[in-house]
């Protein structure tokens, strides 16, 4: 692989999503303040949670505002750059354009998931990293090269997890066409991830850890900035997100040899 | 002597497709219990092109035409058979096949449609691996050819239909590929425009000797960039050769009206052993055949008084047309 070529390509993606997006200001202005909103309101029930108990699964409404922290930016990551994207391999393969992206030089799956970005999901991130610096303040938190390492190193797993969750139900559109409802499922999944893990009933902690591991994306991670994390859960995730991860390329390899373009 | 670029020996594909019975009834059967059947869409074809040959492929809609056209470019696997394009295999889809080629469909669009077209320009020379000045040499080159200047900074959706596939046109040759697979070219556009992009197409292919596969409705398409045919009905060959040949073979013959001076020579011409259709005055509609017309025109004039003499070619969709319905043509 050229990377000094895909550089230059994911340099142009940018530019031109970028200068895609602000040709619709209003758009970008409403999208900011739909991030800020929808911030204020999650933490708003999260505090209406935490109003008559002291502690949720363990957690106290600190410290359970960090998972909320690191869910903003995830969603923040999502709205930028899997939301356009990933959502739109629905609409290549419907209406058969992805016939283009399979005729360039280049990968297709890093067309199809970069060509993108939402510039208002950047505020997302921001505001995410804003409230992750406030709870390392009030939960006293000390910062050191390895414990930014193990935060680093768990969130890019999450966001791999979350990745190829994502392109792994918007491949199946090769077979089924429509596959908007799955991918809303999965955005409604995602909400779930807000709680801490322990704060669900045992089955329901299997099932979003085994079936559906949302509880990695955000548990984890959190767990790590509190310093309650144990090696094995991280060690876990890395394998998790790596397994994705390799799957949910060889599965749209597979699936590309059932594409049957749309007719003219 | 000139290479074949295109090789296809016995291609066949088949799709799973599901049939639906009408009503509501047919409708739930259909959700919980879907038949498929499995249906050979292309059927034990073959055929070679050489390099810098047009070839038009001809065939009513749903023929195989852009089954046929997606195959050659590597969209779509074949069941069964073989295919060399360039000497890949196209399926395979490798790097170098992928700079080689191009596809280009009248019915889908490729640019950015919120920007204008030169950002998609440089987007696709990114891609290509081709630095900013090699980029712009070429846009500007192939620019001059289609006659687009000031319509490169204007965004897409503001665009004419025939502006926009000049774009598209651009877009896609940015990679100066020497294949070139269109489907549809002309799809939509008006008179002049589609005149605009034949000429271009010519152009190119006399300066590039690229290799051209086309699929058009449009038989001035078909007849003013195509010397070979290929006719594809329900996906098998029916016809591949010479277009001129094709067109000989289904309108064999030519009708002539003449205007004679006087009713008396029309009469006389009546009876004079041509085959004639039809009589009104002193005009005489005759039937020709083809290989005749230079020695009974030699004839007529020579021993009638003649005013005046029309040749009328058959219309040209109206030939072609019996070769979208007919399965088989010895020539």
């Amino acid at each position: 692989m050229n990377l000094r070529k895909y550089l230059k390509v994911y340099k142009k993606f940018l530019h031109t999503s970028l200068a895609s997006e602000l040709e619709y200001k209003t758009n970008i202005l409403v999208d900011l303040i739909t991030a800020i909103l929808s911030l204020i309101g999650s933490i708003f029930l999260l505090s209406i949670f935490f109003q008559n108990t002291g502690y949720i699964g363990g957690w106290k409404f600190e410290q359970a505002l960090i998972i909320q922290a690191i869910y903003t930016i995830l969603n923040g990551i999502t709205n930028t750059w899997f939301n356009p994207n990933l959502t739109e391999i629905v609409k290549h393969i419907r209406e058969g354009t992805l016939d283009f992206v399979l005729l360039k030089p280049i990968d297709s799956q890093f067309f199809i998931s970069l060509k993108k970005i939402n510039p208002s999901g950047f505020l997302e991130i921001m505001l995410g990293f804003f409230l992750l610096l406030f709870c390392i303040r009030i939960n006293q938190i000390n910062l050191n090269l390895s414990f930014l390492t193990l935060c680093l190193i768990t969130i890019s797993c999450s966001i791999c997890i979350l990745y190829s969750l994502w392109f792994f139900i918007s491949t199946t559109t090769i077979w089924f066409v429509k596959t908007w409802n799955a991918i809303e499922v999965l955005r409604s999944f995602l909400y779930i991830g807000r709680f801490p893990l322990s704060s669900f009933s045992f089955s329901l902690r299997i099932f979003f850890s085994v079936f559906i591991p949302i509880a990695f994306i955000t548990t984890i991670p959190s767990e790590v900035f509190l310093g309650l994390s144990v090696f094995w859960k991280i060690l876990l995730e890395i394998i998790v997100a790596t397994i994705f991860l390799i799957n949910s390329r060889k599965f749209w390899l597979f699936a590309l040899k059932f594409y049957s373009s749309a007719s003219s | 002597m000139v290479q074949n670029i295109i090789d296809v020996k016995n291609l066949s594909k088949s799709f799973d497709i599901s049939s639906k019975e009408p009503g509501l009834k047919g409708t739930i059967k259909h959700f919980f219990r879907r038949r498929t059947k499995s249906l050979k869409v292309i059927k034990d074809i073959s055929f070679e092109i050489k390099e810098g040959e047009i070839v038009g492929f001809l065939g009513a809609n749903g023929a195989g035409k852009t089954t046929i056209l997606k195959m050659l470019c590597g969209l779509i696997y074949p069941s069964e058979g073989s295919i060399l394009v360039s000497g890949y295999l196209p399926f395979r889809r490798k790097e170098n096949f992928l700079k080689n080629i191009t596809l280009i469909m009248g019915q889908k669009q490729q640019l950015i449609w919120d920007l204008p077209p030169i950002e998609s320009f440089y987007l696709n020379a990114s891609i290509y691996d081709l630095d900013k000045f090699e980029a712009k040499k070429r846009i500007k080159k192939l620019s001059e050819m289609l006659e687009i200047d000031e319509e490169l900074f204007i965004p897409v959706r503001k665009l004419s239909l025939g502006q926009r596939m000049k774009s598209e046109l651009l877009a896609a040759l940015i990679h100066e590929p020497n294949i070139l697979f269109l489907d549809e070219p002309t799809l939509g556009l008006d008179i002049n425009a589609q005149r605009n992009l034949r000429k271009f197409l010519q152009k190119y292919n006399k300066e590039t000797n690229a290799t051209i596969c086309l699929t058009s409705h449009y038989m001035k398409d078909i007849t003013s960039l195509c010397k070979r045919v290929i006719c594809v009905h329900e996906g098998a060959i029916s016809y591949d050769g010479k277009l001129d040949l094709l067109l000989k073979k289904l309108s064999p013959v030519k009708e002539i009206l003449i205007v004679c001076r006087s009713e008396e020579d029309a009469i006389k011409l009546e009876n004079s052993g041509f085959t004639v259709k039809n009589k009104i005055k002193n005009e005489v509609t005759i039937k020709i055949e083809n290989n005749s017309i230079t020695s009974s025109l030699k004839t007529i004039l020579n021993n009638f008084d003649i005013e005046d003499l029309f040749i009328n070619e058959p219309p040209i969709d109206e030939v072609i047309g019996k070769v979208l319905i007919k399965k088989d043509y010895d020539i």
